[in-house]
């Protein structure tokens, strides 16, 4: 075979690095098609709740975000009572969540011995795993009973504490505010638990055996070295969990008893903007079901802003340390 | 590979031409579709099967809810719909629907208090309003004490439960307390949903359920089916005619034949508060609606010809899943509305 000629060659050269520089043109294009469809997606959404919704939200927005009734006889609907539900719930599912999970995540990093490692990690991985409808059940039968059994020792106790008794004060029923957090609580916690323990492996071996060599503790290390370094990620699986909580229907509806109350005490039942949407929009006609597609709506403002609060934390946080 | 991969290939063609003959063999069969009410969805698929058995004919229901099995109808989408809820004269005038009910269902109260039985509670409408108002706040209320002699009944808080999603249950449960509590029509009213004044919401019938029997002192109303498979204790009613009922087949159907028909247009009526001395003051029906003059006439026959079969033959189809069959002087007056109404 004769040698190809050299100027044949370096066309060969430039048509390929041609035929490249276009293959990469149009993958960009199809990522940025990829991006922007996530954003379209978002946008639709947003738009079309606020479409479907403003026969309630611009004909008395401002009644609708401060009024706590809810009266589909009267067509007079007031949203504060879900959107109270919604954050007290999900405020103390990440109570409860956050800690644990960052508990076991360090135990699974740092603590635990080789062999436990794999399957408690698998383990949690499959909690995340169960359907909504499941935890919903199991809230129902077997939670909600064993709640009721003890609110009554709750009120005795936490309820005379000066301050926070007004927040376990009422009826045993089981259901209501508290019950559905810990629910909830259960739900995120795979979520935040996987996350945290994925990151908390990225940290540089070398820096925590330096910080070992130096006299720390475990403890130490994993406060000082192992959350700084991994503090991002650890807010962000925070606030994925939290993205879960707020939108939780199901397992929700079954436990929180479903009443349009605003109250003081977490043992009293109250309602969530998706159990509300989710028990009411099959049987909603007219402004009825308008004003459940403007709690779709606020929802996303809600989601929203909470990720918005987030943000402006962690930015803060790393001017903090100067970078 | 090759030979196999075309025998497959053969294979597929001879699945997919018998599957068109099948098809073709079928379409002289009607089908018919409706939507609505999830109340009534178990014995409508009880009858269809049954009455696909006999005369070919598929009536595919789908249980989406009163409000989407309307808006179905009303879009033509589908046969016919069902609905918990009557519509007025205006809409049935617009649309050009007729309707008629098609099968009858009671509600009843449904309680947990310890030492008193099933059956061995009664309530009065002005005093079950009380209740769900929240102005009868405990079981030794001297109101319920005044029908309950000789019951022991607790100094023990009620909680109320009622239904958290929309239902025709609710709406039947509401407009019979609307109409013996000037208070209630005045604070609450009637509707699928509604305002309430106290209580927790459960989903479903069977969410209801669930709460009653775990929630001691609780009381709550549900579809008599429910209170039956659950044994959860269900009161006894005076009704309009100030007897004491028991909730059973008898009585709603009792409730039924009284409910004033004949001066209802449309079957526009509601038959909470019938008057007979024997009627369960809380029963209640669903209605079909259909086209007076549908785009498919012969579709339209079917439907007729379905329901008909249904109030004949599907009686005891009907009672094995705890609903009550139309007494027969209502299925005549729904036959002659159908000569009058439907071309």
């Amino acid at each position: 075979m004769a040698p190809t000629p050299a100027h044949q060659l370096a066309s060969d050269a430039d048509r390929r690095s041609h035929r490249d520089a276009r293959h990469d043109a149009w993958f960009r294009r199809l990522l940025k098609g990829c991006a922007l469809l996530v954003l379209a997606t978002l946008l639709g959404a947003a738009l079309s709740t606020l479409w479907g919704g403003r026969e309630v939200l611009f004909k008395d927005g401002f009644h609708f975000l401060t009024s706590s009734t809810w009266n589909p006889v009267a067509d007079d609907y007031g949203a504060l009572a879900p959107i109270y539900g919604t954050l007290v719930t999900s405020l103390i599912a990440l109570v409860l969540a956050v800690p644990v999970s960052f508990g076991i995540a360090l135990f699974l990093t740092e603590i635990a011995p080789n062999w436990l490692r794999g399957p408690v990690a698998t383990a949690i991985e499959l909690l995340a795993s169960i359907p909504s409808i499941i935890y919903g059940m199991w809230g129902l039968f077997v939670f909600v009973p064993f709640m009721a059994s003890i609110e009554p020792t709750l009120s005795d106790t936490l309820g005379k504490v000066p301050l926070i008794g007004k927040l376990f004060d009422g009826p045993p029923l089981g259901l209501g505010l508290l019950t559905a957090g810990i629910v909830l609580a259960v739900m995120i916690l795979p979520f935040i638990c996987a996350v945290m323990r994925e990151v908390f492996q990225t940290v540089p071996t070398r820096l925590k055996e330096s910080s070992y060599a130096l006299g720390s503790t475990t403890w130490e290390v994993v406060w000082d070295i192992v959350l700084p370094y991994t503090r991002s990620a650890v807010i962000g699986g925070i606030f994925l969990g939290l993205g879960r909580a707020l939108g939780e229907t199901m397992a929700v509806t079954f436990v929180l008893g479903n009443a349009y109350d605003l109250s003081g005490s977490l043992l009293m039942p109250g309602t969530s903007i998706s159990s509300s949407i989710a028990n009411e929009f099959n049987e909603a006609v007219g402004t009825h079901r308008s004003a459940l597609i403007a709690l779709g709506f606020l929802l996303f403002v809600v989601t929203f802003i909470v990720l918005l609060i987030a943000r402006l934390m962690l930015r803060r946080l790393s001017r903090r340390e100067g970078n | 590979m090759f030979t196999s991969s075309r025998s497959m290939f053969r294979l597929g063609a001879i699945a997919f031409a018998a599957a068109c003959a099948l098809g073709s063999l079928s379409a002289q069969a009607t089908d018919i579709t409706g939507a609505g009410s999830s109340f009534v969805y178990p014995v409508i698929s009880k009858w269809s099967a049954a009455y696909a058995e006999k005369t070919g004919n598929q009536i595919n229901y789908q249980s989406i809810g009163s409000g989407g099995g309307i808006a179905q109808i009303k879009a033509g989408t589908v046969d016919f719909g069902a609905s918990d809820m009557p519509l007025d004269e205006a809409t049935l005038a617009k649309f050009g629907f007729a309707q008629f009910p098609d099968v009858i269902g009671g509600i009843v109260p449904a309680f947990n208090v310890t030492g008193v039985a099933p059956g061995k509670l009664v309530l009065d409408g002005k005093t079950l309003a009380g209740i769900f108002l929240g102005t009868v706040s405990k079981w030794n209320d001297p109101a319920i004490a005044a029908l309950n002699p000789g019951v022991r009944l607790p100094d023990a808080k009620i909680t109320v439960v009622h239904r958290s999603d929309g239902s025709g249950t609710t709406f039947n449960f509401s407009d019979y307390l609307s109409k013996v509590d000037a208070t209630w029509k005045s604070k609450v009213g009637e509707g699928t949903a509604v305002n309430w004044p106290t209580g927790i919401g459960g989903k479903g019938n069977e969410g209801v359920s669930a709460y009653i029997r775990q929630i001691p002192n609780s009381i709550g109303y549900v579809e008599y089916a429910y209170a039956l498979k659950n044994n959860i204790g269900y009161a006894v009613m005076k009704n309009a005619a100030g007897k004491v009922v028991q909730p059973n087949t008898a009585s709603f159907q009792a409730a039924a034949a009284t409910a004033d028909w004949a001066s209802a247009k449309n079957f526009n009526l509601l038959m909470t508060n019938a008057p007979g001395a024997d009627a369960w003051p809380i029963t209640a029906t669903s209605w079909v609606i259909v086209y007076k003059q549908p785009k498919n006439a012969a579709n339209g026959k079917v439907i007729l010809d379905f329901f008909k079969w249904s109030y004949e033959n599907g009686q005891d189809a009907a009672r094995s899943l705890d609903y009550v069959p139309l007494p027969a002087n209502l299925v005549s007056q729904i036959e002659n509305y159908w000569k009058t109404e439907i071309k």
